[in-house]
């Protein structure tokens, strides 16, 4: 490549900027941009790292609270936990990578997801992963599901750390365009966590890790952008990923910062080199000078251009003390890993970048950092739908057979086959794997602390009504924290939508940031980082509006939790709430009646809390030994995931309206708690004493699933329904079961 | 691992970086699993010719105990400190679950703390553990009472010739195995049957060293 690529307006525009954003850059240049500097403002200016879209909105959301350390706006999120630790953790999506390339778009987010942890100075304890495919019939969807649970496995395994959690759904709304959303979370002090912010001038800037190629050049342009047919040829901007470089540079970076060598740390992410640098310098408000003769490379004769926008992985940027520079410099050689002085930070707030002797670029570090556009985009209010009587729904001809195919269905079925490729037992610290409701890992070095961690969001509850389903996510995330026995601290979000230059698409964005905003404020969960990825498109068509929530929750003692398959013969069994009569957007209007319609549940943020504090109250006083909330499928299917995971059946006897409302209806704020008989009196005397709505419907006995006369099922045939669907559709050879 | 073994000895044992071509005097030396280079070569592969192997393999000669788990049982196949080799898991996916493991021999400091026969329960988290030795191989394994332990009841998760999950070399200081007893150490795992494992090569250790 040579220098003298012309920089012209068309240029600009196959690098995603508009014609106005493309006057502004060269009236903030104060000259045409070189061919270099034009790729330094777009990998700057695009969607996925500048949130010129979203940040009007994301400004709203509530991210302050009594234990918040940090909030959005570094790599990850701060929470304490007591006793001078901190919990760190963020989600992040890699979606469009991924469709394209399903192993490394999800390996590589899952590295890229666990750097930004240990950027910021703590040990990765838990991942999650929650990913979205399309129909299963569709011709892509096994190749993806296959290569993408591969992709996580393979990165986070080698990495080691515990996957705990996640989820898995399938529509068609998603055959263009996969999500794949990754957690992590790791623990540290609360006085050795690191930002990026560097302080101080004439300081060395190092660059650390892996060697910088030709991979991924221009990838966060690509995220920001619609597929459309020539989707494939767009696979030499995906990365690849090496786990075990990432395992080095995590312990090179823990014991480089216990040296006390580092000011600032960068991750280099999206936009590699580009935008670690300029944040660093933007931030500490100080310029930057890199000259890429020294940056370690893999390929011969790259172009400034290609180094600056590389994406190749495990790459760091610091900002060290001089006189400490040996020490680190030691501690990576130790770990095998690159180590080079690339630059300096400067007084002149200016990026600037030598090549070969000659300077390169030339720009003004705070307007590529600070003054990235922010749009109002124009949207409208989403419609609403009419409330459906559970009347207008045909009732099942037989409850059993009903109830068999929704365990059995696409987006029921166990996910034994994804969780067993991912490693839940590595670190020793897990103690509630995937399957129940939330994963719970201890803290390491403390006698009885442990923390829990939930994903989730209803897509198809978002999309009947945005603002519902905003707050739904928040909520149901909020309720799988509580029925471990955990008190939720706060969340990340990662907001998936279509193009946001449709004012629908924005209006159904900006309704759900309103109700998640509602329901963190009600439920106490500050969202304190997260992630935008928006143009989930292929062809003009969106993908459901898809806002994931990743919560945390503490636990002071592991000793008092509670389990989604802890119950015990005879223990008895109450309904948190009331009797369910909402069936639109049901489980049970999709898989039986074949249709997606009406409106989503509403969720009562007052009624979630009140019930959510006596729950876990409840846990907590030892009293209550399983729970589980009540989510997709309703009542019966809660209680078919009960009798499953104990191996225990149920003896339901209970009164209703209407039995298919009852048994199948998604309304919110429910629980179902399984009490030792000893106790069950004085549950219900303090539920009652705290005002909050309960049914006492049946005990733990036998082995079969009895609810009044319309279910009875051996907890064998429920069993067999709900682990068969994921393998045969992945034609899995049936080796070994599961021991159990 | 260095968890476990911290927890059940009480002692923290001395970490040996990779590059040591001595080791300190000692009585167990654990070879851990995870990964080691990637296992971008072949699982172990790399390890085995880590300059501290050379010393491994000394001590291996002279006797002292030797316990590879997962990458640490690739490792000494890959050495050939234990006959045999562990290819891609049959399923060819990465397996993450509980197995029931068989003691095939309890006549060993490592599983003195079992009973032969006895069906214990498990973690397993591997991609290569799909153990396979050629026909002749097998049988003097077989015959030598080599296999420490075997999938029971069905739970074979990778293809393992004769379900064997773990042996022993000739000499009987060496065992390799795929499994991961030390995750299933505490009360808090949900059970402790790999507890016994360390706890009897322990008791053993100390009554000869008495």
């Amino acid at each position: 490549m040579t220098k003298t690529i012309e920089v012209t307006p068309q240029l600009a525009a196959d690098h995603g900027l508009s014609e106005d954003e493309y006057s502004r850059i060269v009236e903030l240049t104060g000259r045409t941009p070189t061919f270099t500097e034009l790729g330094i403002w777009s990998a700057m200016w695009n969607e996925h790292c500048s949130y010129k879209s979203s940040k009007k909105w994301l400004k709203t959301l509530p991210t302050e609270g009594p234990r918040v350390v940090h909030g959005p706006g570094e790599n990850a999120g701060v929470v304490d936990i007591g006793d001078d630790d901190v919990v760190v953790f963020k989600m992040e999506s890699h979606n469009h990578p991924s469709f394209i390339e399903p192993y490394q778009g999800a390996a590589t987010g899952v590295g890229g997801i666990l750097r930004d942890v240990f950027t910021m100075g703590a040990r990765p304890i838990a991942s999650m992963n929650a990913l979205r495919f399309g129909e299963p019939g569709h011709s892509k969807t096994r190749h993806l599901v296959s290569g993408v649970v591969a992709g996580v496995g393979g990165y986070g395994n080698s990495f080691g750390v515990p996957c705990v959690g996640g989820e898995v759904n399938f529509h068609p709304r998603y055959n263009g365009n996969i999500l794949v959303n990754a957690f992590a979370a790791g623990i540290a002090k609360k006085d050795g966590i690191y930002i990026s912010k560097a302080e101080g001038i004439g300081l060395p800037v190092v660059y650390l890790g892996a060697k910088t190629g030709r991979d991924g050049v221009g990838g966060a342009t690509m995220a920001s952008a619609e597929f459309d047919d020539s989707i494939d040829e767009k696979r030499p901007t995906v990365q690849v990923g090496d786990p075990f470089t990432e395992k080095c540079l995590l312990e090179a970076c823990l014991e480089l910062m216990a040296s006390g060598a580092v000011i600032a740390i960068q991750d280099m992410g999206a936009a590699g080199l580009t935008c670690s640098a300029v944040e660093m310098g933007a931030r500490g408000d100080l310029g930057i000078l890199l000259d890429l003769d020294k940056v370690p490379v893999r390929e011969e004769n790259m172009s400034p251009y290609e180094m600056m926008l590389s994406e190749s992985q495990e790459r760091m940027l610091m900002v060290l003390r001089p006189e400490k520079e040996d020490e680190a410099k030691a501690i990576f050689v130790k770990w095998d890993l690159d180590f080079a002085i690339v630059g300096e930070t400067t007084n002149d707030l200016r990026f600037r970048i030598l090549h070969r002797g000659e300077e390169v670029a030339d720009l003004p570090i705070k307007e590529l950092g600070d003054e990235a556009p922010e749009y109002d985009r124009p949207w409208v209010e989403p419609g609403s739908h009419s409330d459906m009587e559970p009347h207008l729904f045909a009732p099942p001809h037989d409850y059993n057979a009903a109830l068999i195919k929704m365990l059995g269905s696409p987006d029921l079925s166990s996910r034994r086959w994804v969780w067993e490729q991912y490693d839940t037992w590595i670190q020793g610290n897990s103690l509630q794997l995937p399957g129940g409701d939330a994963g719970v890992v201890r803290v390491d070095g403390h006698p009885c602390k442990a923390l829990a961690f939930s994903s989730d969001v209803t897509p198809r509850y978002v999309e009947a009504d945005p603002y519902e389903g905003g707050k739904q996510a928040v909520a149901e995330c909020y309720r799988n924290l509580i029925s471990v026995g955990a008190e939720p601290l706060a969340a990340t979000d990662n907001l998936n939508f279509g193009n946001p230059e449709k004012p629908e698409i924005m209006g159904t964005f900006v309704a759900s940031i309103r109700g998640i905003g509602e329901a963190c404020s009600a439920l106490k969960m500050p969202i304190v980082s997260g992630n935008v990825s928006l143009y989930n498109e292929t062809n003009g068509e969106a993908i459901l509006p898809t806002p994931t929530i990743g919560g945390v929750g503490l636990i002071e003692d592991h000793a008092k939790t509670a389990r989604i398959g802890a119950a015990d013969e005879g223990d008895v069994l109450f309904l948190v709430g009331t009797e369910a009569t909402h069936l639109a957007q049901s489980i049970y209007q999709r898989e039986i009646l074949g249709e997606e319609a009406g409106p989503g549940p509403k969720v009562d943020l007052l009624m979630e809390k009140a019930r959510g504090d006596f729950v876990l109250a409840a846990i907590k006083s030892e009293y209550a030994s399983a729970c589980h909330d009540i989510s997709d499928g309703g009542l019966a299917i809660a209680l078919a995931e009960m009798c499953m995971a104990s191996g225990l059946g149920m003896k339901i006897e209970f009164e209703y309206t209407y039995p298919h409302a009852a048994l199948f209806g998604e309304d919110q704020a429910r629980y179902i708690v399984a009490v030792d008989e000893e106790w069950a009196n004085m549950f219900a005397a303090n539920s009652e004493g705290s005002g909050v709505s309960f049914l006492r419907i049946g005990q733990v006995a036998g082995n079969r699933l009895i609810i009044n006369d319309l279910v009875d099922i051996s907890v064998d045939d429920m069993k067999q329904a709900h682990e068969a669907w994921f393998p045969e559709f992945m034609g899995t050879p049936a080796l070994a079961q599961a021991a159990e | 691992m260095i968890a476990a073994l911290t927890k059940i000895s009480g002692n923290a044992p001395t970490r040996i970086w990779h590059t040591e071509t001595n080791l300190p005097g000692c009585d167990l030396i654990v070879i851990p699993g995870g990964f080691s280079h990637g296992d971008y070569l072949r699982s172990g592969a790399i390890a085995a010719r880590a300059p501290v192997m050379q010393a491994v393999r000394q001590a291996a000669s002279k006797g002292t105990r030797i316990l590879g788990v997962c990458n640490g049982f690739q490792t000494l196949t890959e050495s050939a400190l234990l006959p045999g080799a562990l290819m891609r898991n049959a399923g060819l996916t990465f397996v993450c679950k509980e197995v029931k493991l068989e003691i095939a021999n309890a006549d060993n400091p490592f599983t003195a703390g079992y009973k032969k026969g006895e069906v214990i329960r498990c973690p397993v988290a591997h991609h290569d553990g799909n153990y396979f030795a050629d026909p002749k191989t097998l049988k003097s394994l077989e015959d030598n009472d080599q296999v420490a332990f075997r999938y029971a009841e069905g739970t074979n998760p990778n293809g393992s010739l004769n379900d064997i999950a773990g042996i022993f070399n000739k000499a009987g200081n060496v065992l390799g195995m795929m499994p991961h007893p030390e995750n299933l150490v505490e009360p808090e795992h949900s059970g402790t049957d790999g507890r016994r494992l360390f706890e009897g090569a322990m008791n053993l250790l100390s009554k000869e060293a008495a």
